[in-house]
């Protein structure tokens, strides 16, 4: 394991719920390791597939999907889309060879300041483990 | 004239400032592409803070603005209002979160920095494609429903009424007062619940403005705020309602005791819950004011504390915030009606929280209620008698006590059928099962479905006045749409494209709104931007990718991911 590698995280979170979780460990003061960016949707159900092969491509090293827990979604139900199509890319992922463990989904309510904050140490603990992204490397991203 | 942009970074005194590096992150700002002024401030939310804004938008000619500074959630309102005064459309805003996800969970000043300034690069790339977009509005009909007729929908369907306003108060029994009708008298101050009760029925269905419909049922609603349309029945008779806004106030269920078989409920006659103790020491009951059980006055009266509230073996981990205070009441009546019964109450931790709570419990105990902190394990029949194994946590030791009459302080728990009526009106409920509310600390009694409000139990455990508040406030929020006339309708909708749209309809399939729909002629989807309310679901299924959701479109949404990575 590079020690001194930091891994990049895009985090797609949905506004209802991961999002304002986010900001609840902000007021919380909850300390998190700052390799996670976060861009603000309305929903999980609409994280585009494309959304998150982009950064990998790009070079990131993990995407994270935070969206509300099953039955909480503020759209009834946008998260089981989300669900049933991060399962689908994640498969597609494996097919193409890349480590489809670099794509988190995960459901963290507006009150779950704490969740929050441990998935993102967690990820970047495990995407240190991981190692690079290899595609940077590869295209020199 | 491509878009010109002004980026204002704020300290939010030494929230952001102690930790980023504000004049850095201005600095880079303003070596931006179409940046066409980047500053720095102490509190950009003040006034003079706005005032540089809405001076620089004038001065420069600024398109887009960009904010770093708290969550939008917090100030994106603010600052929409801000650049609309100096002449911009309101979705020409963009803000950098760079307090709650930056400076107040990062220690690093450098990383910290580097991480805002990538923020703020990420909102100037999203706001360099920002697009207008029109706030709409729709004429609201000046009527309201109220589903349920307990105290909650009582008091809503009054208040609503008494400002002039119709209407519809729809109850599934054949008589109003749901759950209070049953109770005999109220905690802390022992009033008797009858003269109360059949004040407000009678004032309800006095009043002119209310179409009162008993023994119906909500079966359908279609529409949005200002604009609802909702089935009701009767068994017999269907009726279509018009109303503008809707107060649910449909109650609870108490918790099912014999799912604690322990207790005995159920197996025992003499286990019974506490809302059936209202019924035994009620005058109209069957001791006729005596407290009878098989015909005998009880010498030993055991009461149980938190049955299905605070337990998460039976899947119910909140407190349901009434139990505490109805069994110190139904205790003190035990007192005051057979002063020389041995009255214990079993319990995990007494909440008297209330106004005038902690007095009256205080004044339970001096009657000479014993409190022993401990719930049981068992229940057991030992021939007329029950006897009751518990573990006093205080002494921690086991105690054994005989009774002739055990009383279940049976917990607050959501209606059985309350998933019906989130289906019905597409209401999220929390974990707990309760409909959740659209903010638990500034919007409580608002819904995340514009135009629907709640009123309480439905909406979490609460007592009496709690509950009369909380239906005040929702009738309260209910009219403003009915006072206003018209509604504004959320400005971010998905779009389509209809030279690319094939007229498929996966998307139709997808919305769970009913937004979208074939235009038989023009062989496309078409969107009623009414209905849409902004989620992008279509959008991501659409195959043609004909559709997009504003504000959120896919290439604003790439140009983030670009300054991001």
């Amino acid at each position: 394991m590079n020690e001194d590698f930091e891994p990049k995280i895009v985090a797609f979170l949905c506004n209802w719920c991961a999002y304002t979780g986010a900001d609840l460990a902000g007021t919380s003061r909850i300390q998190y390791p700052p390799n996670v960016r976060i861009i603000r949707m309305m929903c999980s159900g609409a994280v585009d597939p494309v959304y998150v092969i982009k950064p990998l491509l790009d070079g990131a090293d993990g995407v994270l999907i935070g969206g509300c827990h099953p039955g909480d979604c503020h759209y009834q139900e946008g998260n089981y889309k989300a669900r049933r199509r991060v399962a689908i890319l994640k498969n597609i992922l494996h097919q193409m060879g890349f480590d489809e463990g670099r794509v988190w989904l995960r459901w963290i309510s507006a009150s779950e300041g704490q969740v929050f904050a441990e998935t993102v140490t967690e990820m970047v603990e495990t995407l240190k483990e991981k190692g690079p992204n290899p595609l940077r490397e590869l295209w020199g991203t | 004239m491509g878009p010109r942009i002004g980026v204002y970074v704020c300290h939010c005194g030494v929230n952001i400032a102690a930790t980023v590096d504000v004049e850095a992150v201005t600095r880079f700002a303003q070596g931006l592409p179409s940046v066409a002024i980047a500053r720095d401030y102490t509190y950009m939310c003040s006034d003079p803070g706005q005032a540089l804004i809405k001076e620089d938008i004038e001065k420069f000619g600024l398109t887009k603005v960009v904010v770093a500074s708290c969550s939008p959630m917090m100030h994106e309102p603010t600052f929409r209002g801000t650049i609309q005064e100096a002449g911009l459309n309101p979705y020409c805003l963009e803000m950098a979160n760079i307090r709650e996800q930056c400076s107040w969970v990062h220690g690093e000043k450098d990383k910290a920095t580097r991480k805002a300034i990538q923020l703020v690069a990420a909102a100037v790339g999203k706001a360099f494609l920002l697009e207008p977009l029109e706030e709409r509005r729709a004429d609201v009909t000046p009527a309201a429903l109220v589903i349920g007729g307990g105290i909650a929908g009582m008091q809503a369907a009054l208040d609503i009424a008494k400002a002039g306003f119709l209407v519809y108060l729809v109850e599934k029994e054949p008589r109003l007062g749901g759950h209070l009708a049953q109770l005999g008298k109220t905690f802390p101050n022992l009033e008797s619940v009858t003269p109360l009760l059949s004040k407000a029925i009678e004032e309800v269905e006095g009043h002119p403005n209310i179409d009162l419909l008993t023994s119906a049922e909500v079966v359908g609603v279609e529409g949005y705020i200002g604009n609802f349309k909702v089935k009701v029945t009767d068994r017999t008779t269907r009726r279509e309602l018009k109303v503008g806004t809707i107060v649910v106030a449909t109650g609870y269920d108490l918790f099912d005791a014999q799912l604690k078989p322990e207790y005995g409920y159920g197996v025992y006659e003499k286990v019974i819950t506490g809302l059936e103790f209202e019924r035994l020491v009620s005058s109209s009951g069957p001791g006729e004011g005596e407290i009878l059980v098989k015909g005998k006055e009880p010498q030993d009266v055991v009461f149980i504390q938190c049955v299905g509230s605070r337990d998460k073996s039976v899947g119910q981990e909140y407190c349901s915030r009434i139990c505490c205070m109805y069994t110190a009441k139904q205790a003190f009546l035990v007192k005051e009606m057979l002063p020389q019964a041995r009255v214990t109450v079993l319990y995990m931790d007494v909440r008297a929280y209330g106004k005038g709570f902690e007095e009256f419990y205080d004044q339970v105990r001096g009657e000479g209620v014993i409190y022993r902190r401990g719930n049981p394990s068992e229940i057991y029949k030992k021939g007329e008698r029950l006897v009751i194994r518990a573990e006093d946590t205080l002494l921690g030791e086991p105690i054994q006590l005989e009774a002739d009459l055990v009383v279940l302080a049976t917990g607050i728990t959501p209606r059985r059928d309350s998933l019906k009526i989130a289906n019905l009106l597409k209401l999220p409920r929390s974990a707990d099962g309760f409909f959740m509310e659209a903010h638990p600390k500034l919007r409580p009694v608002d819904t995340v479905m514009n135009g629907v409000y709640l009123a309480g139990c439905c909406q979490g455990p609460k007592d009496i006045p709690d509950t009369v508040a909380q239906a005040k406030a929702a009738a309260a929020s209910a009219m403003a749409p009915l006072c206003q006339g018209q509604v504004k309708v959320e400005a971010v909708t998905s779009i389509i494209d209809e030279e690319l749209c094939s007229g498929c309809g996966i998307c139709a399939e997808v919305c769970v709104y009913d937004a979208l729909s074939l235009h038989e002629r023009k062989g496309v989807m078409t969107i009623n931007e009414v209905l849409c309310k902004g989620c992008g679901a279509c959008a991501v299924a659409c195959p043609s990718k004909a559709i997009k959701l504003s504000h959120f479109t896919p290439t604003q949404i790439l140009a983030q991911v670009d300054a991001l990575v």
